[in-house]
């Protein structure tokens, strides 16, 4: 599966066990990324950490 | 058996997690908190157990209240999620049980807390009631950092910032420890390393396996039980003179670092002992 960048318009090759909603880096600029569809696969900046986020 | 998984973000813990139940070909559904919308009056859910594995707390626990309400066995607790969420209710839960914690006092204003910290002695650790991962944890040293982190929080901070919880600080040597319960069970540990003060993993700190002695296992099972027992991840400080201290109880566990390093298949505990709660 391949999706793009949202941030530096990379093209970043995702794994087959790639699930939604999970995290990824971009390898080429860093940036924290979420796959909000894998029909087809899409990237978005993922969230700002929240103040009550943790475990 | 019908399994619901509350998450939002699916980072490595929640990854396995649904591996596992996957592996055991058991169905569940994810219920994502950022897409969901709650009647308040419906008071039945087809669900027989919900696991909580959301990252951000306010949520989890408005959902995991919702689902108590309505008798649905969740793993943790909404009780359990409102004690560990909260730094001042775990050490209420932990002082009540006899459970060795560091000396904690609690004011409600800057002169208070200025006050609190001179009595307790520098340095002193200052920590929001709500929050993870280490963030806004401050050490003080001097009168002078005191001053100006509790009128920054005071100023700058909502009104949550203006409980002020106060912590002796522990002369840890370079590590604290990480402990997992899963029921009446202590499963392993890990030291979390770093040459900063903050051992955090999220932060830096090195995970290593943690030998699991009867002192560790029986503290650890006896820390979780008094916040509510189910599966969590328990802080233990070693002070100077050997003694454990439990710093903090986390009840939505990370434990990505932990499963090499302790040898246990912690998603595989954590689907046995939510299987168990759905059966009652």
């Amino acid at each position: 599966m391949i999706a793009t960048c949202p941030e530096c318009a990379a093209e970043i090759s995702l794994p087959a066990d790639t699930l939604e909603s999970e995290i990824i880096s971009c390898p080429e600029c860093g940036a924290e990324l979420e796959v909000i569809s894998l029909t087809p696969p899409t990237l978005a900046l993922a969230p700002e950490v929240e103040e009550d986020w943790g475990e | 058996m019908r399994i619901a998984v509350l998450a939002s973000r699916v980072r490595a813990e929640e990854k396995l997690i649904f591996a596992e139940l996957e592996r055991r070909g058991l169905d569940y559904v994810k219920i994502d908190d950022r897409e969901e919308i709650f009647d308040l009056h419906q008071r039945e859910y087809p669900f027989d157990v919900v696991l909580e594995r959301c990252i951000q707390h306010s949520r989890a626990l408005y959902m995991l209240k919702i689902f108590n309400d309505a008798g649905v066995p969740t793993v943790n607790t909404y009780h359990v999620a409102s004690t560990c969420g909260d730094k001042f209710l775990t050490t209420q839960a932990l002082v009540h049980a006899g459970v060795p914690t560091p000396r904690n006092l609690l004011a409600f204003t800057p002169e208070s807390a200025l006050e609190g910290i001179e009595q307790m002695g520098y340095p002193v650790v200052l920590k929001p009631v709500v929050g993870s991962w280490g963030r806004m944890v401050s050490k003080i040293n001097d009168r002078d950092a005191a001053e100006a982190i509790l009128e920054h929080r005071d100023v700058l901070g909502n009104y949550q910032h203006s409980i002020f919880y106060i912590q002796e600080y522990i002369k840890k040597p370079g590590r604290d420890i990480r402990s997992f319960v899963v029921g009446d069970d202590c499963i392993g540990a890990i030291y979390r390393a770093s040459e900063h003060w903050i051992t955090n993993t999220a932060r830096g700190g090195q995970a290593s396996n943690c030998p699991l002695t009867p002192e560790l296992a029986d503290l650890s099972v006896r820390a979780a039980h008094a916040v509510g027992g189910g599966v969590v991840a328990v802080d233990l400080l070693e002070t100077e003179d050997g003694q454990l201290l439990v710093n903090e109880v986390n009840y939505t566990m990370e434990f990505r670092n932990s499963i090499d390093t302790t040898g246990v298949d912690i998603p595989a505990r954590i689907i046995d002992y939510t299987l168990r709660i759905a059966r009652g």
